[in-house]
C-alpha cells in the first residue's frame, strides 16, 4: 500500500528543491522515511547529500522515535512519509508532547483528489485530524508555488520554537496515481 | 515462574554499567528504566516510560549524532518484540557506537507476567544476526556479562545485540524520573546543548 511506483508524480517538479534547500538551511541532518513517490525527487537529494543521512525505516513510527533520539543528541530531522503512515505513528507521537522535541513531518497525501484507490480513503481522510488530536499542528501545501513558503514556515515553527508540525503534501500537489489510462 | 539459574536483571545492569564512563543508557518502557535508575541516576540515563518499541529507534538516532559515544539500549523482551523492525532499520544503518541488551524474561511483567513470545518460539539473536548485526549474541553467566561490558566503549566495531535470559521475578520498582523534558533536556545539557 505505501508502494507507490509511479508515472504520475512529475520528476521534473522544483517544489521537491525548494524543501531540500529549506531543510539544508534548517541543519537537517537525519532524514527518516518509508518511501513514497511523491518524495521520491527529495529523497534522491537526502541520499545523494554529504550532510543528511536518509534513514529507510521498516515502518513509521520508527521515524518518530529516531527523531526524539536525535535531538536528544544534539540534531535536528525530518519524517518523510505518505498519509497511511501516519496511522501507524499514533501511539509513537506522544513523544512529540512529552519530549517537547522538534517534530517535523512531510506528508504526501493520498485518499483524495481524484484517488483510484478506495483502500486509500479512509486513512487519507483521517490524517488531518488524527495528527491534530496527537498535538501536532497541521499545515498544508496544494499548490506548487506554496510549497515553499509552507514548509519554511512549518521549519521554522518546529525548529526555532518546539511546535511538533506536519506539513501535507496535497494529491494534488502531487498528482493522482495512474492505474489506468 | 522463576526458574534455576537465570540471572538477576539487576545485578546484569548494574555490570553493564557500572564502569560506564560517558555511555548513554536508554532503557526501555517498564522494568528496563528502573533497572537503570537501580544502578544509579546519571544525567546520560535516557528514561522511557511509554513509546513501546522506541527503544531501539531513539538509541539509533542518539548514536547518529553522537558517534563517538557508546550509547547502549537496555530493554525487555516485550518492548523490543514491538519493535522488531527496528533491528533491520539498525542493521541497515550499521552505527559503530550501538549496543542493543535485551533482558529476557520471557514474558511481560509489567502486566501480570503473561507470556512472551520468546517463551518458546522467537530467537531474537537470530532475529539480530538475520537483520544483519554480525554481532548478536546470547549472554548466559555473569562472567560473561562481565567479559561483555567493555565491549560497550568499542565505538568502532558496533552495532552489537545481546540478549541475557534473566529471572522473571518482578522486583521491587525503583523509580526515575517521569519527567520526559526534564530527561530530554539533562541529557542534552550534559551533551553541551543549551535549552532552546
Amino acid at each position: 500500500m505505501h508502494a507507490r511506483a509511479d508515472a504520475s508524480a512529475d520528476t521534473t517538479a522544483s517544489w521537491p528543491q525548494d524543501i531540500f534547500a529549506i531543510l539544508q538551511r534548517f541543519e537537517v541532518r537525519q532524514v527518516p522515511y518509508v518511501p513514497d513517490a511523491g518524495h521520491s525527487q527529495l529523497i534522491e537529494r537526502v541520499l545523494a547529500s554529504s550532510t543528511m543521512r536518509g534513514i529507510p525505516l521498516t515502518t513509521e513510527e520508527e521515524g518518530v522515535a529516531l527523531l526524539a533520539g536525535a535531538w536528544a543528541g544534539g540534531q535536528r530531522g525530518v519524517l518523510l512519509m505518505q498519509s497511511s503512515g501516519v496511522g501507524n505513528c499514533i501511539n509513537m507521537l506522544s513523544l512529540t508532547q512529552i519530549f517537547r522535541f522538534p517534530f517535523l513531518t512531510l506528508v504526501t497525501m493520498r485518499g483524495e483528489w481524484g484517488e483510484f484507490n478506495p483502500w486509500q480513503a479512509p486513512m487519507g481522510s483521517t490524517v488531518p485530524a488524527v495528527l491534530e488530536l496527537s498535538g501536532i499542528k497541521v499545515l498544508r501545501a496544494s499548490h506548487p508555488p506554496e510549497v515553499r513558503e509552507v514548509v519554511e514556515a512549518a521549519a521554522g515553527q518546529a525548529y526555532n520554537a518546539c511546535t511538533p508540525t506536519a506539513v501535507l503534501l496535497s494529491q494534488r500537489l502531487i498528482g493522482a496515481k495512474v492505474f489506468t489510462k | 515462574m522463576n526458574k534455576a539459574n537465570l540471572l538477576d536483571r539487576r545485578e546484569v545492569v548494574a555490570k553493564l554499567l557500572a564502569d560506564r564512563k560517558d555511555a548513554i543508557a536508554v532503557g526501555g518502557l517498564g522494568a528496563s528504566t528502573y533497572d537503570i535508575a537501580a544502578a544509579g541516576d546519571n544525567a546520560r540515563n535516557f528514561y522511557l516510560w511509554g513509546g513501546m518499541g522506541g527503544a531501539v529507534m531513539i538509541g539509533l538516532g542518539l548514536a547518529l549524532a553522537q558517534p563517538k559515544l557508546p550509547v547502549v539500549v537496555i530493554t525487555g523482551d516485550g518492548e523490543m518484540l514491538m519493535g522488531m523492525g527496528s533491528l533491520a532499520t539498525v542493521g541497515l544503518q550499521k552505527p559503530a557506537n550501538l549496543s542493543i541488551i535485551v533482558l529476557d524474561n520471557e514474558c511481560y511483567g509489567e502486566t501480570g507476567g503473561q507470556t512472551s513470545h520468546t517463551e518458546s518460539a522467537a530467537d531474537l539473536v537470530g532475529i539480530a544476526r538475520a537483520c544483519g548485526i554480525g554481532d548478536a549474541r546470547a549472554l548466559a553467566t555473569l562472567a560473561e556479562i562481565e567479559a561483555f561490558a567493555p565491549s560497550l566503549h568499542d565505538t568502532s566495531h558496533g552495532p552489537r545485540f545481546a540478549s541475557v535470559k534473566i529471572d522473571a521475578a518482578n522486583l521491587e520498582r525503583v523509580l526515575s524520573s517521569r519527567d520526559g523534558t526534564f530527561i530530554v533536556n539533562r541529557l542534552r545539557g550534559a551533551l553541551g546543548f543549551d535549552p532552546i
